[in-house]
This record gives structure tokens, sequence and C-alpha cells, in this order.
């Protein structure tokens, strides 16, 4: 397999190509089993994020110092960071219970969107529609829940859709209308916006370093090649960026959508 | 007029490509517009009070997070037409 990747690269090509959807395709290559439900590379990964997690975690608070040192340190300033930026920003002290779920969501995406830059893996595990919808619905679920549990389900449900404060022959329109918003929409944009940022942002590293590759057969193409190179590379710091936004627009909107399902709006 | 309506008839084989690139640069317009002019208040907001800064941001980065799905709606709309 590597050879035949190794000797098709070390040939000049013969037109160019322009990656497309084909790339985020890895039934082809599956590690274990066949078909559409295999374990692929993607599975492979996420499951490895988990692995890597926990260890981070347990390793960073086996033997917890009052003064954190190293990997306790960074740890805690990123728990620090969810406490202080999100839940007690967006939520206030009631939002405090649902810091481990935050943090892990927070972490989960964050290594999962790292993937995509780190050599050797080269795929944000998120970029694949099933994470972030997985993860989506799960937000769905929890904020639901919450709300059932917190105002009780007729109360939640007339806070949520009959808003106070709207004429009553408005609430025609404004129902409606907020039926998709929260049920509908909520769920389905927060997995669209972490995989088509994900996919795009791959897309683009992979049609840099592409072309950086074909480019660079010809003497006369060569300084085009180290344009490409110079924006793939540009790119990947750029990606740095977006996998920690995303991670963090995912964990606060999940904390706003918790935080509304705790106190109806006034 | 007539000779621009030949031309359109002719562009036959590609059109799904120039779709692709239409969806994709109109669902653009709009957001592209909207977060200019949310990052631009915020930036005044900060700068006129700067002890408000972490608030502002959190809420620069919700709304951002809001216009910005529009625009990512087009672009997966764009490999799935």
């Amino acid at each position: 397999m590597l050879a035949v990747v190794l000797t098709s690269l070390s040939k000049p090509p013969e037109g160019f190509k322009a990656p497309g959807i084909e790339i985020f395709d890895f039934t082809k290559t599956c590690l274990i089993g066949d078909g559409s439900l295999c374990v692929t590379k993607v599975t492979f990964w996420m499951l490895m994020s988990s692995v890597i997690i926990s260890a981070l975690f347990l390793i960073a608070f086996r033997n917890p110092q009052i003064v954190p040192k190293g990997l306790q340190n960074a740890i805690e300033s990123i728990v620090e960071f969810i406490r202080s930026g999100i839940v007690m920003e967006v939520m206030g002290r009631e939002g405090l219970p649902f810091l481990p779920f935050l943090t892990s969501l927070f972490v989960f995406i964050w290594i999962n969107n790292l993937f995509g830059i780190i050599p050797g893996i080269n795929f944000p595990t998120t970029a694949r529609m099933a994470i972030p919808m997985f993860l989506a619905i799960l937000v769905w679920f929890v904020f639901n829940i919450v709300g059932i549990v917190k105002q009780g389900g007729l109360h939640y449900l007339k806070n949520t859709l009959f808003q106070p404060g709207v004429p009553p022959a408005l609430y025609l329109l404004v129902t409606p209308i907020e039926f998709v918003t929260v049920f509908i929409v909520r769920p389905l944009t927060l997995a669209v916006r972490l995989s088509a940022n994900m996919i795009a942002g791959h897309l683009m590293l992979t049609i840099f370093f592409v072309g950086t590759w074909y480019l660079q057969w010809k003497l006369i193409s060569i300084p085009m090649a180290a344009v490409s190179f110079a924006l793939g590379t540009f790119i990947t710091a750029f990606e740095v960026l977006v996998g920690v936004l995303q991670a963090y627009i995912f964990t606060i909107l999940t904390a706003v959508y918790i935080a509304g399902a705790i106190h109806p709006e006034h | 007029m007539t000779h621009l309506f030949g031309l359109l008839a002719q562009v036959s084989g590609d059109v799904g490509a120039i779709g692709k690139g239409l969806v994709y640069g109109l669902a653009a317009i709009g957001p592209g517009i909207g977060i200019g002019f949310l990052v631009g208040k915020s930036v005044e907001a900060m700068a006129r009070q700067p002890e408000a800064a972490g608030m502002v941001r959190t809420t620069m980065f919700l709304g951002i997070a809001f216009v910005e799905a529009l625009a990512l709606f087009g672009f997966v709309l764009s490999f799935i037409i």
C-alpha cells in the first residue's frame, strides 16, 4: 500500500486534479472489517483521542499538589479557563455542576480538531459529520432534560415556545419560529458549524499541499510551488487558531443553551 | 443581449460547477457584512470601555457563531447540490 503511494508520488503527474470531497472518505482503506461500517482511520483516532485525554487528566491529577507544577498546571489552566471564561460568565454559580461536562466537550473537540495538523494523522476527525452530529444530539438531550427537570415539562415548553411580553396575536407567528429555532436549528447549526469549519480547513490544506507537490516538477513553476507551500504553512498555523476557536464556540453555545433551560427568559 | 443569451445557451457543460461557486459566493456576502459590523462595533465598545472587554468578547464570539452559520450552510450546500 505504502509502496504504491510512494511510487505514484515520485512520478510527475499527468494533469492536475483538484482534491474534492472524496478525501474525506476512508472506507476504501478500512483498518478492521470492510464496507461502510468498518473501523477507519477516523474511528481509530477518535477512540485514541479519548484514551489520550483520559491519560492526560489521570496523570495530571493522580497526585495533586496545592501548588501545581508541570502537567497539572497546564490541565488546571484549561479547567480554570472553562470555569471562569464560560461557566461563570454565561451560567453563573448554578452552572458549576455542568463544569465537567463542558470541560470534556471542550477538550474532546479541541484534541480532535488538532488531529488535522498533527503530522502522521493529518485528518481532523470532527470533519466527519457523524462526530459533531452525535455531540450536538447529546447537547440537545442535555439542555432539554435540564429544562424539564428544572422548570417542569409543561412550564419548560410554555416558557420556550410562548415567550412573555409578546402581543397574543403574534404568538401565531412567534411560536412556530421559536419551535424551529430551539429544537431543530440549534443542534443543526452546532453540528454544521463545527464540521464545515473543519472540512473547509482540511480542504484548503490539501489543495495547497497537493498544489505544491504538483508545481515542483518543472523548474518554471517552482516559485509558484513556493508560494503554495507558504500559504499552506500559513493555513496550518491558522488551523491551530480555528481548532481552539471552534471548540470554544461549541462549548460556549452549549453553556448558553443550558443556561436558557435553567432560567426562563424574562 | 441576444448575443449574451446565445453564449449562455452554449454554457451547458459545467453549469454545476458555476452553480456551486454561486451558492457559496452568494451565501458569503451577508455573513461577511454581518461579521464586519459585529467585530467593528465590538472593537469600538472594547476601546471605549476596556474593563468590559471580557464580556464584550464573549458576546462577540456568540454573535459571530450565529452569523457564521449562514455562510457555512452555503458552504455545505455547495457540496450537496
